[in-house]
């Protein structure tokens, strides 16, 4: 069934549609079931799918947006502060890896510059399979899942020399330049080397400096407009700009968009570039797992059945094995070694691409990447079966291990703040100035303006999104606080916090007492009014030009405030009958009365009169009577004084 | 019937102290033992009379645990003592609402016994430094039981904190199971 687009797209979505949920219920993850629906309508299946090759273009795409995606996450700052682990693990993952898989090659009798380009090519893990089981799992901030991170963004970032050094793996230098001429596309092919080497580096320049000076303003104008399918559609531009820019120079369009990422990454529009851009890499990703299957060569894989078999768990065992000695080397608990190693043990998405470069290059026969191509398809696969393994093999080593250490936790609970006008800024500024991370989101470009200048992570956005406040780290944030002015996009920003991030304490800013009561309702852990505590403030300071002593003063206004919390709270239920209502209301501010009035009498009580008032003198005097030794041992120190000693 | 306990407990900043870390836990833990946190009760120090002085009555012995500060208790177990020791509730002529109950100091000090001794830095012992508690008691007319003591909390290592816990604990359990009557009069 070739079908138009429409029908296409309809063969594809159905398939995902379908098999997904089914995946998931079943305890399988996304990812295989995205891959068994590819392998259902691919052409050794249902043969539904069209062009499953031209499918994978398209869905290469997929990947390009991941990139970017990856570099938004990294600023430079947290790029350096997790270079450590990148550079160790991932640096030791990649080279040795790819020594491992080239020394089988050699023995395997191949040419040496064919075992190290595919020691290079295989050493690649899956980004998009690893990210989205620790993302589905909620593994990404565990120990593991940090080092499982840090190795794919060393990989990523491995391309780029990959990509440089391959060429000059080729076998026969006049069969890479035949394939290069084949594939010459672009103006950029009829310059001299130098032009070519000038052209790349003008175009990475572009990327830089155009992301740093011509982008934010260009989203600041944008942003002004406020339409929403305006700031999209730009988001998408830049992408694709950056995909046609980085193919014209021949260099990976997902590095390009990686860059691009990073430079963004400290821009106020991280976030919403984020939430605009994720509907679409998920949709393309998932259509890259359904392409990868239905591409899966099954008739090479049946002519040599066990071969292919071999060569793939091969590849996972060797991978896997590379990690789990590094984990030991390192002293890591052995579930954290279990699950790295199982995340990374397949070949990566790069590889598709580095394979399709090396034969353009000459570095490696059609026949023996084409192997390589199921292979690494195949190893795909295994990983979701392999995390099924995990869970239980996790549990029985933790049973035997040490005590586990524990996760590497951040230091300190993180903070999303919704709104950061009037009121958010003092929580804010509160919360950074005892060293919290803090998050902030609003939607009003001044605002963020002259808030940057002050140093505040402040990030564009309408926060009532749900997506954006996941890219601003709902998901793992402690607290949330919802500051936001109006009432009804308060009520959205803590209903939407409530459902999908039920970890996070949520205090939410009320307009006034109905407003409180609507938000305790839609399950605020706390609520406060916005003019409480400044009017009640003020009331203090009136009562103190009245007259009266400032302690005393400052506790009236405390017990003030209990009695109207607590009378709130009792007062809840009541809400809908008006009548009963009022009633309890009037009642109330009489027991208010009772409350300052009885702590003004404890107050003068204990402090001109409580201990030396005649009854208590004449007890102490009827006691001292009856014991006529203690009393004289107590003659001197007779009530008065201080007062604060009537010795029986 | 078991005796109801509760451990009135005044650290400001329990979790950066393991002595009194530990001792919480086990008072928290400890079956039939209410654990009232003054600091985190009232970070406003914004006593509520009322509700302390029915807790006091719901209960027959009553534990002061914190560390010893300045000879002395942490301000918040002061403040404590200002407000809901009233005058007609614990003493005086009708003040006779915690009449029959028990007192115990709980108490936690830096300094060694030594340093507490009679040649020591502080020259007297903890017990001394207790009396205004033990006369409190006395005045609110509760019996004083003898203290409990941790000394020297800068140098307990973990095994001898876990000892003194468990001492704590059998201490409370004793507390609990013992009839009335039983509970020695003096300490």
């Amino acid at each position: 069934m070739e079908g138009g687009f429409l029908a296409q797209a309809f063969v594809y979505l159905a398939a995902a549609v379908l098999a997904v949920p089914v995946a998931q219920r079943l305890g399988l993850g996304s990812v295989l079931g995205y891959l068994l629906a590819g392998v259902a309508i691919g052409p050794f299946g249902l043969r539904l799918a069209g062009d499953a090759e031209a499918a994978l273009h398209v869905a290469e795409f997929g990947v390009v947006m991941m990139l970017f995606l990856v570099g938004l996450e990294l600023q430079p700052a947290r790029l350096w502060a997790l270079r450590g682990p990148v550079l160790g693990a991932g640096g030791l993952q990649v080279g040795l890896t790819a020594a491992a898989v080239a020394g089988i090659g050699l023995l395997l009798g191949f040419d040496w510059h064919m075992a190290v380009a595919a020691g290079l090519i295989l050493a690649m893990s899956s980004t998009a399979i690893a990210l989205q089981i620790l993302t589905e799992r909620g593994l990404l901030r565990t120990a593991g899942g940090e080092t499982a991170f840090a190795v794919l963004l060393f990989q990523d970032v491995a391309v780029i020399p990959i990509l440089t050094v391959l060429p000059l793996l080729a076998l026969a230098p006049a069969a890479g330049e035949a394939a290069a001429q084949a594939h010459a596309h672009g103006w950029i092919d009829t310059l001299p080397p130098w032009g070519q080497a000038l052209a790349v580096a003008g175009a990475v320049t572009g990327v830089v400096v155009g992301g740093r000076l011509l982008t934010r303003p260009a989203f600041r104008l944008i942003a002004g407009t406020q339409l929403r399918e305006i700031f999209t559609a730009s988001a998408l531009l830049l992408v694709v700009g950056i995909t046609l820019l980085m193919q014209a120079v021949g260099l990976s369009p997902a590095l390009g968009a990686f860059l691009a990422g990073v430079v963004l990454a400290d821009s106020e529009f991280r976030h919403e570039l984020e939430g605009d851009i994720e509907p679409f890499k998920g949709l393309l990703l998932g259509l890259f797992f359904l392409s990868v299957g239905a591409g899966i060569d099954f008739a090479q894989v049946a002519a040599a059945p066990l071969a292919v078999a071999g060569l793939v768990l091969l590849l996972v065992a060797v991978k896997a094995a590379v990690l789990v000695g590094m984990g030991l080397a390192a002293r890591r608990p052995r579930p954290e070694i279990l699950l790295t190693a199982m995340l990374l043990s397949q070949g990566g998405e790069f590889a598709f691409v580095l394979l399709a470069f090396a034969v353009q290059n000459g570095v490696l026969p059609q026949a023996e990447a084409g192997l390589m191509v199921s292979v690494v398809a195949l190893s795909m696969a295994t990983t979701p079966l392999l995390m099924l393994a995990y869970g239980r093999l996790a549990e029985r080593l933790s049973a035997h291990d040490l005590p586990p250490e524990p996760d590497a936790i951040e230091p300190q609970g993180s903070v999303v703040i919704a709104g950061f006008g009037r009121f958010g800024q003092i929580v804010g500024r509160l919360l950074l100035a005892h060293g919290h991370a803090v998050t902030v989101l609003d939607h009003d470009m001044e605002t963020i303006e002259s808030l940057r200048r002050f140093g505040f992570r402040v990030f564009y956005g309408d926060a009532s999104r749900l997506d954006l406040l996941q890219a601003a780290g709902a998901a793992e944030a402690a607290v949330i606080v919802v500051a936001t002015d109006a009432p009804e996009t308060t009520d959205r920003i803590v209903g939407t916090a409530r459902r999908h991030f039920p970890q996070a304490q949520v205090l939410a800013r009320a307009r006034d007492r109905s407003h409180a009561y609507a938000l305790t309702e839609a399950g605020a852990h706390l609520v406060v009014r916005e003019t409480f505590g400044s009017a009640l403030e003020t009331g203090v300071e009136a009562l103190r030009r009245l007259g009266l002593p400032a302690y005393e003063a400052e506790r009236a206004g405390r017990l003030f405030r209990r009695h109207d919390l607590r009378t709130m709270q009792r007062l809840a239920p009541m809400r809908g009958d008006d009548t009963r209502y009022s009633l309890a209301v009037r009642e109330a501010s009489a027991q208010l009365l009772r409350v300052l009035e009885r702590d003004r009498e404890r107050a003068r009580r204990a402090t001109d009169e409580g201990w030396d008032t005649a009854g208590l003198v004449a007890e102490a005097r009827q006691r001292a009577d009856r014991h006529e030794a203690v009393a004289s041992d107590a003659a001197g120190s007779a009530p008065g004084g201080d007062g604060r000693e009537p010795e029986p | 019937m078991p005796q109801r306990i509760l451990v009135l407990f005044a650290h400001p900043a329990y979790r950066r102290s393991r002595a009194n870390a530990a001792l919480r836990d086990v008072a928290r833990q400890v079956e039939g033992v209410t654990l009232h946190d003054l600091y985190d009760a009232y970070p406003d120090f914004l006593i509520d009379v009322e509700q302390e002085q029915a807790l006091l009555l719901r209960h027959d012995v009553i534990v002061f645990q914190h560390p010893i500060y300045w000879y002395s208790c942490p301000a918040i177990l002061k403040e404590w003592q200002d407000l809901v020791l009233e005058h007609g509730f614990a003493y005086g002529h009708a003040g006779t609402a915690l009449a029959g109950k028990s007192m115990l100091s709980a108490v936690t000090a830096g300094g060694t016994e030594t340093a507490y001794g009679p040649e020591g830095l502080n020259r007297h012992g903890l017990a001394d430094f207790l009396r205004p508690f033990e006369a409190t008691a006395r005045l609110c007319r509760m019996r004083w039981l003898e203290p409990f003591f941790v000394h020297g909390t800068h140098l307990l290592d973990a095994d001898a904190l876990a000892r003194q816990a468990a001492a704590y604990r059998r201490r409370l359990e004793a507390l609990r199971d013992a009839a009335t009557a039983a509970l020695p009069e003096e300490g």
